[in-house]
């Protein structure tokens, strides 16, 4: 009992770090997908907007939807929201929370994504630098160029090793412009989702404490039940696999004799355990029979007290089984091979 | 007994080392941020100002906030203060000692962040290089003001075509860089002093009042621990009770619809109990379906 409640303790609380574990993995996963990735600038007027804001929202994106499916209590989530009412009531609030702290959990990585984008910079150069403001920042003499052409060349700024030295503004001035900005907006980032973090967990005892408490109880419980449920289903399972193997040799026994027409042999006294474990069967070809047996017809998956012989016709290969249930006993013995 | 009381007294040092493990690593984050930050001063009149101070001032405040959030203790406080007074008194002087022990902590990381940039210059540089007196320097004294500005704005920038291998803006540069290590310098100074003497001169003062307050925040961390942990006990407990009865009813339900008479008891006990007279697929089939389509009851009365 001891090790029971010891070994369910390190779950309920191995659970809550398990996630937060994979969580943080997800973060560091996320900083080194971007460290790993090639950002390659278009340099073209219409592509470039759209390269930067889509390396800038679409992997968030998939790393959100990553951090539900990797959380083991998405399907726990669903399952309590789908069930029929049956005897037991549903209680919003508990799910509510179990969604809640799914999708907190399920935010941070895409969080990182964007302000390692925004602090390092290169997203936000490539995606605006036409927007540059060309008269405040411009070189004093700059040809004069049409609005398409100066798209043109505002465009390439973020490939300097590509394209020759333009005119129009110093390339540094505009870089470094662009990169004040993404970080100014980085930081800001950081900071927006600091404080509404600190305020969700900050508020939280200031209002609704004992709603809390109560929904955390009922969601901690509703994963136990489940987790206790599948054990004693496997345990069900597990006795059940073995009364009907034994009942399937036991069977096969029988007819065996039944067929042979002879009296089963006695046993000696003093070998009387090891003649049970044989289940009747002591030679090559009476084991190859079992086995072909249990491979071309495996038993029905329905336990029937094996106190008198049943006939079932199964001696010699081939023959289907012929019942589909088996017949009423009024004494249900059950022996324990262990 | 000797089990429990390892325990708890894990529990007990546990929580201020894992407060001081998230203090320092947070510290060490914060310097890793920093030397990872890949600083570019704009190099441009009015922005540099807004740049290098919100460089200095901005990621304390994330920092400090983290390390409010991070601390488990400042919810335990939280709780504290705002539940309702019930049959149990509140002591202010315990919330007061909770608080001020989750600030000190919480403060560490920024003042590491801020005294490793003022040491490093970079963003006292960045800020201030538009705000020197340009007389002091000889490049720039003979310059009109528009363009001075523009220059002295381009000087945290070493590679600008402008002002590259310019002695003037080596010398602004070394100027500022001198001021802001000497900030730093000072404000670690006196933050050490003030720390040593806040530890040194607090035994004279209510040192009693000290150790209850000490005491009563240690006994409330470990109340709600010990209730969460009961919690836990007893919503397992429950589960396992309620899926006994389930499954008991179950079979009652089997006895019922299938008409045979009860097994006899002897040479049943080992296998019964796992089984549950469940014995056939359409018996664990309607089990299943029922678990699903009917859950019981919340009540193992």
């Amino acid at each position: 009992m001891d090790k029971f409640r010891m070994i369910f303790q390190f779950f309920q609380s191995n659970q809550e770090s398990f996630m937060n574990g994979i969580c943080g993995i997800m973060a560091l996963a996320s900083t080194q997908m971007y460290s790993a990735f090639d950002f390659n600038c278009p340099c073209l007027p219409h592509y470039n907007l759209a390269y930067g804001l889509g390396i800038l929202l679409v992997p968030p994106f998939i790393l959100f939807l990553l951090g539900f499916v990797l959380n083991n209590n998405i399907s726990m989530l669903a399952e309590e929201w789908r069930r029929p009412q049956g005897q037991r009531g549903k209680d919003p609030a508990v799910l509510r929370y179990m969604f809640c702290s799914m999708a907190q959990r399920a935010m941070i990585a895409p969080a990182v994504w964007v302000s390692v984008t925004l602090l390092d910079g290169k997203c936000i150069t490539c995606a605006f630098s036409t927007s540059v403001p060309v008269e405040t920042l411009g070189n004093a003499s700059r040809p004069h160029l049409s609005q398409g052409e100066i798209q043109q060349v505002l465009a390439r700024i973020p490939c300097r090793d590509i394209y020759n030295r333009q005119q129009l503004i110093a390339n540094e001035v505009a870089v470094r412009y662009l990169r004040c900005i993404s970080q100014a907006l980085g930081w800001c980032f950081v900071l927006l989702m600091t404080t509404l973090a600190f305020l969700v967990r900050s508020l939280r005892p200031c209002f609704s404490q004992a709603a809390f408490l109560k929904s955390r109880y009922w969601s901690h419980y509703i994963d136990i039940e489940r987790k206790l449920f599948d054990e004693t289903c496997a345990e069900h399972a597990r006795s059940f696999a073995k009364v009907c193997i034994q009942q399937f040799f036991e069977g096969m026994s029988t007819d065996l004799v039944a067929a042979r027409c002879h009296l089963p042999r006695k046993a000696p006294a003093d070998a009387g355990e090891a003649a049970e474990k044989l289940l009747g069967i002591t030679d090559q070809g009476t084991m190859n029979m079992a086995l072909k047996s249990w491979h071309r017809c495996k038993p029905a998956l329905h336990l029937h007290p094996p106190a008198l012989p049943t006939g079932n016709g199964w001696a010699g290969e081939g023959q289907p089984p012929m019942h589909p249930s088996a017949p009423r006993r009024e004494t249900a013995a059950y022996y324990s091979w262990v | 007994m000797d089990r429990f009381r390892m325990i708890f007294q894990y529990f007990q040092s546990n929580s201020e080392s894992v407060m001081n493990g998230i203090c320092g690593l947070l510290a060490l984050a914060s310097v890793k941020m920093y030397t990872s930050f890949d600083f570019s001063c704009p190099c441009l009149p009015q922005y540099n100002m807004a740049y290098g101070l919100g460089i200095m001032f901005v990621p304390p405040i994330i920092l400090f906030l983290c390390g409010l959030i991070l601390n488990r203790q400042s919810l335990v406080m939280l709780e504290e203060w705002r539940r309702p007074q019930g049959r149990r008194k509140k002591d202010l002087a315990v919330i007061r000692y909770m608080c001020s022990s989750i600030m000190q902590r919480a403060m560490v990381a920024p003042v590491v962040w801020i005294v490793v940039t003022l040491l490093d210059g970079k963003c006292l540089i960045c800020a201030f290089s538009g705000s020197m007196d340009p007389e002091k320097f000889v490049g720039f004294a003979n310059v009109s003001t528009a363009r001075v500005q523009q220059l002295l704005a381009k000087v945290p920038c070493k590679d600008d075509e402008l002002l590259r291998n310019n002695t003037s803006r080596k010398a602004v540069s070394r100027y500022l860089h001198c001021w802001s290590q000497a900030l730093g310098w000072s404000i670690l100074l006196i933050l050490i002093i003030a720390a040593f003497l806040a530890r040194w001169l607090r035994p004279c003062f209510n040192q009693a009042t000290l150790l209850q307050a000490r005491h009563w925040s240690n006994y409330i961390d470990i109340e709600q621990k010990i209730f969460e942990e009961t919690c836990c006990e007893h919503s397992r407990l429950f589960a396992h009770k309620c899926i006994l009865h389930f499954f008991e009813s179950m079979r009652q339900e089997i006895k019922l619809h299938s008409f045979t008479l009860p097994g006899e008891g002897e040479g049943t006990e080992g296998e019964e109990d796992f089984l549950w007279g469940i014995t056939d697929q359409d018996q664990v089939n309607k089990l299943l379906k029922t678990w699903y389509y009917e859950k019981p009851p919340l009540d193992v009365s």
